[in-house]
């Protein structure tokens, strides 16, 4: 029991300063999602003065058609977060499906899966999601759907899968060829339970780390499409608000708060995620973590006068 | 040989899969892409029925309901391999093989010129910044995600908010003056110097964007190629650091970037189409947006088709050049 669990701890990432920072930022964020709602005027609320300066009253003043960008800014965030989570899970199943399954089966599967992979891989997402979108949108068939943030999300969540398939196959790959997984196959467990079982825990750090930039992924891309015109219809979300703000002329007239804001929101949550990442990241190679710190040590030697190193040759 | 004929195969492939996405998707997807794009092509011909060569290039791009799938494939292909792309209906009667050759150059030039800048510039920092390990440096290290997180285009529309609209530095769009030039393109001194001035904003987005990501893989892998042994085999034999650091450390460390230079390389080319309409960049991915606003599907897929094949290119250009310096992948495919 004691052995299971100091096992799980491993693979949780150290407590360094990256992690701690990284999720203040995301656990911020993902509060003035929920909060910020509750708190702010409707979003739509166009009873404003328009093209305001933030002031105690709008604390991000207002867009040109009077709506509060603070309020925005709040349902922004959740309109984007859902998009991301939602389209980082598909992305993350399909990734391990085509992943995991070539890495562990190896030969004629491997072959198709990985090709189909790498064809994904090269073929530009952005371009490709736009196309679907292009088409998909205008379908009469699918009534409301055709222009929902879910469709949206779907379409970014199965063109972004492919990075993150090359990554898992690697190392599932790797993992495969090690004797527990040998033993578990010799004592006869079926193919599902040595995936789900012993394969799967131990890729627990990379999906993880798979995962966050999926939501990176999601959350850009859907920027770009919003900004564009291409996003979803009756959502608000941080790539809508940017969208607004080109056809409102907010560059040409200097109204930075309605443009800052949304962009800088993507910006501090991809950091944030991405230091997670990196903590992540010295878990799975723990050179990354040592190196520096054997290097400051053989510094602070040097300065003590102990070193052999005096003109630096590894500082 | 085998590694290069297998990369090659890879590419023809993968070329066949593109051709044929780009075949099966108006037809698989909900929706009539083949009539609404015959309704629009009429209304730019002022109403006026249009030829029935014309609807016949559409519906061989688009799909139409006469004649099997293969009969339709076989058909696509044969119009695809005479270069005949169909005609825009948003800049009617241009055909869209003309409008994606005035297009290209102008994103191939600012993209290449600004992803190669930025590659050097990452491995070069990054190997600083790896060699320099364990110093205050390391703290900047997280600050590059900042930047790798950055839209574009909204690096952009910051970029035109402060040094164009504000400080005035830098026009605000285009890719050269209008006014100087109303006859279009040509080649001049005063022409390339506009084109210059235009593309120095866009092409700082582009580098901003992309090169913490270098920086930060290459830093990683400096990292872990410096614990190797035989870069400590390198410190034991006294050779200098600075030969140890560039032809032992840094070398080897660089080839993992090389190696995924075509994945960042979509990343660059998808960040660079949304960032040209922030600048009204005359490049193809203002093409490719105002053909999806447009509806103009035929435009839409001839552009689709030709960034998936650049992009292919230069991923095979990079594939022969790592073959060429890492000797491994030659030999183990």
């Amino acid at each position: 029991m004691a052995d299971a669990r100091s096992r799980f701890r491993t693979l949780l990432p150290r407590r360094s300063a990256k992690l701690v920072g990284g999720f203040a930022i995301v656990g911020a964020i993902v509060l003035f999602a929920i909060l910020g709602p509750l708190i702010a005027q409707p979003p739509r609320d166009s009873d404003n003065a328009s093209l305001q300066q933030p002031s105690a009253e709008h604390w991000l003043g207002t867009s040109k058609l009077g709506y509060d960008v603070f309020s925005q800014l709040a349902w922004g965030t959740q309109g984007s977060l859902m998009i991301g989570l939602v389209a980082g899970i598909i992305a993350l199943v399909l990734a391990v499906v085509f992943g995991v399954l070539a890495g562990y089966f190896g030969g004629f599967a491997d072959e198709a899966l990985s090709l189909f992979t790498n064809i994904m891989l090269v073929i530009p997402g952005l371009p490709l999601v736009m196309v679907i979108a292009a088409y998909v949108q205008r379908s009469e068939g699918l009534g409301d759907f055709a222009r929902s943030s879910v469709l949206v999300a779907i379409v970014l969540g199965i063109t972004g899968w492919a990075g993150s398939a090359v990554v898992l196959r690697a190392q599932a790959k790797s993992l495969r060829s090690r004797e527990y997984v040998a033993a578990a196959r010799v004592a006869g467990e079926k193919a599902w339970r040595v995936i789900f079982v012993e394969i799967l825990p131990n890729l627990v750090p990379l999906l993880a780390a798979q995962f966050i930039f999926g939501i990176i992924f999601a959350i850009l891309g859907e920027a770009g499409l919003s900004y564009l015109g291409l996003g979803a219809t009756g959502s608000i979300t941080w790539g809508t608000m940017l969208n607004d703000a080109q056809t409102g002329q907010a560059v040409g007239t200097g109204a930075w708060w309605w443009f800052v804001p949304p962009g800088a929101m993507i910006a501090a949550l991809g950091a944030g995620l991405s230091l997670i990442n990196f903590a992540i990241d010295e878990v799975v190679n723990p050179k990354l973590r040592l190196a520096p710190e054997n290097a400051r040590k053989v510094r602070r030697a040097a300065r003590a006068g102990v070193g052999v190193t005096e003109t630096g040759v590894i500082a | 040989m085998s590694y290069y004929l297998r990369r090659i195969t890879f590419y023809v492939v993968t070329m066949w899969a593109a051709v044929s996405l780009n075949f099966l998707l108006p037809r698989l997807l909900p929706g009539d892409p083949a009539k609404i794009m015959i309704g629009k092509l009429r209304r730019a011909n002022g109403g006026r029925p249009i030829s029935q060569e014309m609807i016949d290039a559409i519906t061989s791009i688009l799909g139409s309901d006469e004649g099997s799938m293969w009969d339709q494939y076989v058909a696509y292909w044969g119009r695809l391999l005479q270069g005949d792309l169909g005609v825009s209906s948003t800049r009617y009667p241009a055909p869209v093989a003309d409008l994606i050759a005035q297009a290209l150059p102008w994103t191939i030039v600012l993209v290449g010129v600004a992803t190669v800048i930025s590659f050097i510039l990452g491995i070069v920092v990054g190997a600083w910044v790896g060699w320099r390990r364990g110093t205050w440096l390391d703290h900047l290290v997280p600050i590059t995600t900042v930047f790798q997180s950055i839209p574009y285009f909204w690096l952009a529309l910051v970029l035109v908010a402060v040094f164009s609209v504000n400080l005035g530095l830098f026009p605000i769009i285009g890719g050269y003056d209008f006014f100087a030039f109303p006859a279009g393109p040509e080649w001049s001194w005063a022409f390339v110097g506009s084109a210059v001035t235009h593309a120095i904003l866009p092409a700082t987005t582009i580098v901003l964007s992309s090169v913490g990501g270098w920086l930060l893989g290459m830093r990683n892998m400096m990292v872990s190629t410096l614990s190797e042994d035989y870069v400590v085999t390198a410190e034991a034999k006294g050779l200098t650091p600075r030969r140890i650091r560039t032809k032992y450390a840094a070398r080897n460390a660089a080839i993992p970037s090389l190696a995924g230079f075509g994945i960042a390389l979509g990343f660059v080319v998808a960040g660079s189409i949304v960032m040209e309409q922030v600048f009204s960049y005359p490049g193809i991915g203002k093409l490719m947006i105002q053909s999806v606003q447009g509806l103009d599907y035929a435009l839409m897929q001839g552009v689709f088709l030709v960034i998936t094949v650049t992009v292919l290119a230069a991923n095979l250009f990079m594939d022969v050049i790592y073959g060429f310096i890492d000797p491994r992948a030659r030999h183990n495919g």
